[in-house]
């Protein structure tokens, strides 16, 4: 008995020895992205690696950042972000109220359809999509990045598109009681009331959820901007560091304070909101 | 009390005027009409659009002509050499990654599943790389792995171990975005882990009192009734490699000599950089029927394995 008690601790004791130590490789990245941004190039290269820079060469970001507008970017990338979270939001909550909250003949079959589209490569519509865009002639606008948002249409076909954020707030709009509605619209409240005062303020974390997917996938969409903006100074952090990538390939201290400066908001965002993400992920995940 | 309250509306509903009817009808279709229209505008039309230029020559440059089925004949016929490497590459790139990605994301949610202290910061620790920008994720890789310079050769090296020229090498480069795409597999995990801790507990008492262990726990409780998981992670992520190309985009462009020619990497260079736009529309209507087919295939073969519960 008590053999068994203590090959039970042994073994307690391997899986956590195995699990933080898997995570310090997790993070091993990160931190070997933020050291290196911090070393010249005598340093980088030292052999056998050095893990903590000396001295700290804080004027790589500046060389970083001054090579390229990156400022620049930065306004641009927001420009994008703002409209296509404000659009995804506006959109997808009324779509999935429709789909949800109010009773009509066709409803499942529209859900249905609407759905299909993750089987849709992202490819497949994005070469159209770019010569219709071309023909009407909003290409090197912002135009075909931000307004598919306002009809529900995000950048990727999986976690965080279009259809996973109405799929995601139906099934958070279904799980509200529906005596709720039923209560207002006997007292003569109609479906655009119910929506804007009973349904989004119960509905705040789903929203919040779809908001930050939304934000992240924008914000790091690289092949949308690559394929509609072919003017510079449209172009966003990812095009940035893509440029940046080419024109300073050997200059690794500098490609990672670049790179750096790109994920740090996103490490922030994510900390900042990770319970809405992790959740997002899972109910959807789970009721697919 | 409540009760009363709740037959109000109900007896309500019961005198539906056909005009409410109607009225629903259009308040449905108006709320649902942003998702409709843009479900219409940038899906639907353009797969018709795309499935009519794919029968053409249209470019940026050249006046367009319908050529019948020039573009699907030159792929399959391999006139054009790249369009098997390219097919090639990406079923070598699934066949290593959706099973690496999968398992791997599986065993790492089945042991944070065991009340370790802590698991909901690893939780967030094993799901960051998943949120960092693609371009960046390259750039660090390229960095790790460099050939000469990186830490991944040290730490071989160190250990006695063989040093590889990783993205660099012709047969080493799909492995290395296999690694690359299991440090951001975290998304799986996270679905894995929500589906495990559904789980009701009263299977495993039921477990405890016939004697089984962890290992006959996990396997004939957690995973059979979590195979309906495991089924959506499966297609999915088979769904989302078959399309991978941001490596291939940043890192390697598709080379060295080809060997990392992913096909919407194939699709991406024959439309934006050769300006073969009809063919590139027929190379990807040849990716939605492959992205179909292999969905349709999981689909038919689920009855076999996977627990659906009481809905079937």
């Amino acid at each position: 008995m008590m053999n068994k008690v203590g090959s039970k601790h042994t073994a307690r004791m391997f899986l956590y020895i195995f699990l933080y130590v898997l995570a310090i490789v997790w993070i091993f990245p990160f931190f070997w992205l933020v050291r290196s941004s911090l070393m010249d190039l005598g340093q980088i290269f030292r052999y056998p690696p050095q893990f903590i820079p000396n001295p700290f060469k804080w004027e790589n970001y500046k060389d970083a950042l001054t090579s390229l507008p990156f400022g620049r970017y930065l306004m641009n990338t927001f420009v994008i972000v703002i409209g296509s979270v404000s659009g995804m939001l506006v959109s997808t909550s009324l779509s999935a109220y429709g789909l949800s909250r109010v009773q009509w003949r066709g409803r499942e079959v529209v859900f249905a359809i609407i759905m299909t589209s993750v089987m849709l490569p992202y490819f497949a519509t994005l070469i159209p999509n770019f010569i219709i865009w071309k023909t009407i002639g909003l290409t090197n606008t912002y135009v075909p990045l931000v307004l598919p948002a306002w009809f529900g249409v995000g950048t990727s076909s999986v976690f965080g598109g279009g259809m996973f954020n109405i799929f995601l707030l139906r099934q958070f709009f279904r799980s509200i009681p529906r005596e709720l509605d039923e209560a207002a619209i006997v007292d003569g409240a109609g479906h655009l009331q119910v929506f804007a005062k009973i349904i989004l303020p119960l509905s705040r974390p789903a929203l919040i959820c779809v908001g930050l997917f939304t934000f992240l996938n924008t914000w790091n969409d690289f092949i949308g901007p690559l394929i509609y903006l072919n003017g510079e100074t449209k172009y966003t952090l990812q095009l940035g560091l893509r440029t940046f990538l080419g024109l300073y390939s050997a200059q690794w201290h500098l490609l990672m304070a670049a790179s750096t400066v790109v994920v740090i908001p996103v490490i922030i965002l994510f900390l900042f909101g990770q319970r809405y993400f992790i959740e997002g992920i899972a109910t959807s995940g789970l009721k697919g | 009390m409540s009760g009363i309250r709740s037959q109000i509306p109900s007896s309500g509903m019961k005198c539906k005027t056909i005009s409410d009817q109607r009225h629903e009808t259009a308040a449905g279709v108006l709320f649902t009409l942003p998702a409709m229209i843009g479900y219409i505008c940038f899906a639907a039309v353009p797969m018709i659009v795309s499935l009519i230029l794919s029968f053409t020559n249209y470019s940026v440059a050249r006046p367009f002509k319908f050529v019948g089925l020039h573009n699907y004949i030159r792929l399959f016929s391999g006139e054009d050499h790249f369009f098997y490497q390219a097919v090639k590459v990406t079923l070598y790139l699934t066949v290593l990654n959706v099973p690496a990605c999968i398992l791997i994301s599986l065993l790492l949610a089945l042991l944070l599943n065991n009340k370790i202290r802590g698991w909901k910061t690893l939780r967030v620790v094993y799901y960051l790389p998943t949120v960092i920008p693609q371009v960046a994720t390259s750039v660090i890789w390229m960095w790790i792995m460099s050939p000469d310079f990186g830490i991944l050769n040290y730490v071989l090296k160190l250990a006695g171990l063989p040093t590889s020229q990783w993205l660099f090498g012709e047969k080493t480069v799909i492995p290395s975005f296999v690694i690359i795409a299991v440090w951001t597999s975290g998304n799986i995990m996270t679905v894995f882990l929500a589906g495990i801790q559904d789980v009701p507990r009263s299977l495993y008492e039921a477990m405890d009192i016939d004697g089984g262990g962890t290992l006959e726990k996990t396997f004939y409780v957690t995973l059979p009734i979590i195979s309906p998981t495991i089924f959506f992670n499966l297609v999915m992520h088979t769904i989302a490699t078959l399309q991978a190309v941001l490596q291939a985009f940043v890192i390697t462009q598709g080379g060295p000599n080809n060997a990392s020619l992913l096909y919407v990497y194939y699709l991406y260079r024959e439309a934006f950089e050769f300006d073969n736009l009809g063919g590139s529309c027929a190379i990807a209507w040849v990716l939605f029927f492959g992205v179909a087919a292999v969905t349709l295939v999981f689909f038919k073969t689920s009855g076999k394995w996977v627990f659906f519960g009481g809905e079937r």
